[in-house]
């Protein structure tokens, strides 16, 4: 097949920034632990309530340096009582619905999790401004799916 | 000009594109006034009904139905006519498709089917809307398999010749859409339908999930690919030049076989599920189409500069000045595919594995398809309107209606700059897609995004009423070529179906050998998907709701 030079040019300059680009990814996310939120626990999505750590939603302390923070996602709302957290410290978000697919989203951050009924999802994020954080549900999840909102106080 | 019966055929099809294009563009229309909160609709009619009329209608129907009469046009014209069974086919597979159509839209108008075009389980829809979506697939399969049938006729006939290079490519593209619509079936018929019409309990959430974008992400390279299409073979003819190199083309689109479809994952990066691993691996996979993506790109930048010198440009970019702007047939195709740099570099974003996070279910994604879809498609289906209904009418382009065209092209594009580029903004401030308007309890977060000028959702609005504007005239325009303009009489007033030859003399012959192409997808669909999906098999099962 003839490849004309310029050609060969542009393709080698595309394919070596594309092997690049993608070992920067591939480090970041490897090496430096930087994945999207994600999982692979499951729970009878009918059995949430009595499963821990959903059986009490809410912010626990870990240990010193890390919170688990467990909610419970459902149409059109979040189980989950008073939500706040301490800035710089490792939160781990844990997140699963008892009805449709929802996302856990907290804006300005990137906390951006699908919740699908049946699994738990688990991120790992650590505030670094305090404030009060809008916290929605960007996944379709039936006619109230705009009133899907709640808050979070990191203090 | 093609036999009268298959002109019929085509015609039929791109009929019913543009009654999905005019109902889909007019809930277009209501959604950006519903999200700045302008428009309060009746209370029988509800958002999300509306959303997903917009998705199917739009993203589904309107483009099938415009890619079969495109492709029917091309295959007559460049294999010649067809014969009575592949004819017959081709009917039918229009009359299943289009009783899926109407089964499904009569079920989302009617509120039983509020689940949008993605269809995620467990949202239950009636088991109706499922089995129309199952026809609408089935019936594109028999349209599929009577072009193939008629493409295997012709090859039988012309033994050791290269097919020409429209048939080749419509080929290519139907491969793929067979292959990607396994998935959708597998899930339609073996999970939706048992579950909606209550023969099991619960279904299998996140395989259907998988299965979905196992289909889903290739959908994305049907659309795609015959825009690529018309930047391949119709525009270098405009150029008055040939195809700049015929093996670079057919390698181009069976790369698209290879790499389009085992990477659905990174349309669920963010869910769980599926490890880490498995994501990753199908961000990789996703990537290689930038290989093909690259080689069009070249290819076509070479057909611009080739052309442009034979009529005697000079200098470095002389032959940008050379290119026919004053033909509306290539200046909307330039258009679809300036807007495809920015399309086609947001995707690279939204692949990008931990990138996802920042962008995933905001209005950015919106923002994304509308300047990949939703131009360079669209706008690329737009030019192929202008001369393709003539053609199969027999009726004239006149200069005034060459005119209406640039100024609904223009429209078009002035329209998608301002709402898309205010959808990628508000995307990164936050602003979620799908999602009726909430000021979600007067959050200083939310309310950012009705202040400013671009990150505005009222700026959303004027774009999206300038893009109805331009809709509405793009339907004058083909109803005008349909019923109206005038009959061409004269040699000269005849539109003609602009196809460029293209040289084989140096395409080595296993370009055209399906079985390497197919073989290879399939080892590679096995190798990113076995696994992850065989792994799926005992999640616990979700029972269906109704949430709207």
């Amino acid at each position: 097949m003839h490849l004309h030079k310029y050609e060969k040019i542009w393709l080698v300059f595309g394919v070596a920034s594309l092997i690049v680009f993608l070992s920067i990814v591939g480090v970041s996310a490897f090496a430096h632990n930087h994945g999207p939120s994600g999982g692979m626990e499951t729970i009878d999505p009918k059995k949430v309530n009595e499963t821990a750590p959903f059986d009490k939603p809410g912010v626990t302390q870990l240990d010193e340096d890390t919170y688990q923070v467990a909610i419970v996602a459902l149409a059109f709302g979040y189980t989950a009582p008073d939500l706040k957290v301490p800035v710089g410290k490792e939160i781990i978000f844990k997140v699963t619905s008892t009805d449709v697919v929802h996302s856990f989203t907290i804006v300005d951050t990137k906390v951006n999790m699908m919740v699908v009924p049946g699994h738990i999802t688990t991120k790992s994020y650590t505030f670094d401004k305090p404030g009060k954080y809008l916290i929605l549900c960007n996944e379709y999840c039936g006619a109230g799916h705009h009133m899907m909102y709640t808050e979070i106080e990191v203090y | 000009m093609i036999a009268a019966q298959d002109r019929k055929l085509a015609l039929w099809n791109i009929a019913v594109a543009y009654i999905a294009f005019l109902i889909g563009t007019l809930t277009g229309l209501l959604q950006v006034f519903i999200r700045n909160d302008a428009l309060k609709l009746p209370s029988w009619l509800d958002y999300y009904q509306i959303l997903t009329a917009h998705g199917v209608l739009l993203a589904l129907i309107f483009t099938t139905y415009f890619i079969f009469g495109f492709f029917i046009t091309g295959m007559s014209k460049s294999l010649g006519s067809f014969g009575p069974k592949v004819r017959l086919c081709s009917w039918i597979g229009f009359a299943v498709t289009t009783i899926g159509t109407v089964l499904a839209t009569v079920m989302i108008v009617s509120g039983k089917a509020s689940v949008l075009y993605t269809f995620y389980a467990p949202l239950k829809a009636s088991g109706w809307f499922y089995v129309g979506l199952a026809l609408f697939v089935v019936g594109t399969w028999i349209s599929s398999f009577a072009l193939v049938g008629h493409y295997i006729v012709w090859r039988r006939r012309n033994k050791g010749q290269f097919s020409p290079l429209f048939a080749f490519m419509t080929i290519t593209t139907i491969v793929m859409w067979l292959i990607s619509c396994l998935g959708v079936v597998a899930t339609v018929v073996f999970q939706f339908i048992p579950w909606a019409f209550g023969w099991v309990d619960t279904i299998n959430v996140e395989l259907s999930r998988s299965l979905f974008w196992y289909f889903g992400h290739p959908l994305v390279y049907f659309w795609l690919l015959p825009a690529y299409m018309a930047w391949y073979v119709i525009v270098p003819k405009l150029l008055g030049t040939k195809v700049f190199s015929d093996s670079l083309a057919r390698l181009a689109f069976v790369l698209f076989i290879l790499f389009s479809i085992p990477v659905g994952f990174h349309h669920q990066l963010t869910e769980p599920g599926i490890s880490e691993f498995w994501k990753f691996l199908q961000v990789v996979l996703t990537f290689m189409v930038i290989i093909p993506s690259l080689l069009t790109a070249f290819s076509m930048f070479a057909t611009f500069e080739i052309s442009g010198r034979q009529k005697g440009a000079k200098g470095l970019f002389g032959w940008f000045k050379k290119l026919p702007w004053k033909d509306v047939r290539f200046t909307s195709i330039f258009i679809a595919m300036a807007f495809f740099i920015p399309g086609g570099a947001g995707g690279i974003i939204n692949a990008s594995f931990q990138l996802n996070e920042i962008v995933h279910n905001t209005l950015w994604i919106v923002g994304h398809f509308h300047i990949t879809v939703g131009t360079p498609v669209a706008m690329t289906f737009m030019g192929l309107t202008f001369w393709l209904i003539p053609y199969l009418t027999g009726r004239k382009f006149s200069k005034s209606m060459q005119k209406l065209g640039f100024i609904q092209i223009f429209t078009w594009t002035i329209g998608m700059l301002l709402m898309s580029t205010s959808q990628h903004i508000l995307g990164l401030l936050g602003a979620p897609r799908r999602t009726a308007y909430s000021g979600y309890n007067d959050h200083p977060a939310a309310q950012g995004w009705f202040e400013g000028l671009i990150t505005n959702h009222v700026t959303m609005a004027v774009g999206g009423s300038i893009l109805f504007l331009s809709a509405m005239i793009l339907i004058y325009i083909v109803v005008m070529s349909m019923f109206l303009s005038p009959k061409a009489i004269r040699e000269e007033d005849f539109v003609e179906f602009p196809m460029a030859e293209s040289d084989t003399e140096h395409t080595p012959k296993f370009l055209e050998n399906w079985w390497i192409w197919i073989g290879i997808a399939f080892a590679l669909i096995i190798i990113a998907y076995a696994i992850p999906l065989g792994g799926m098999l005992d999640n616990p099962g979700s029972e269906g709701y109704k949430t709207w």
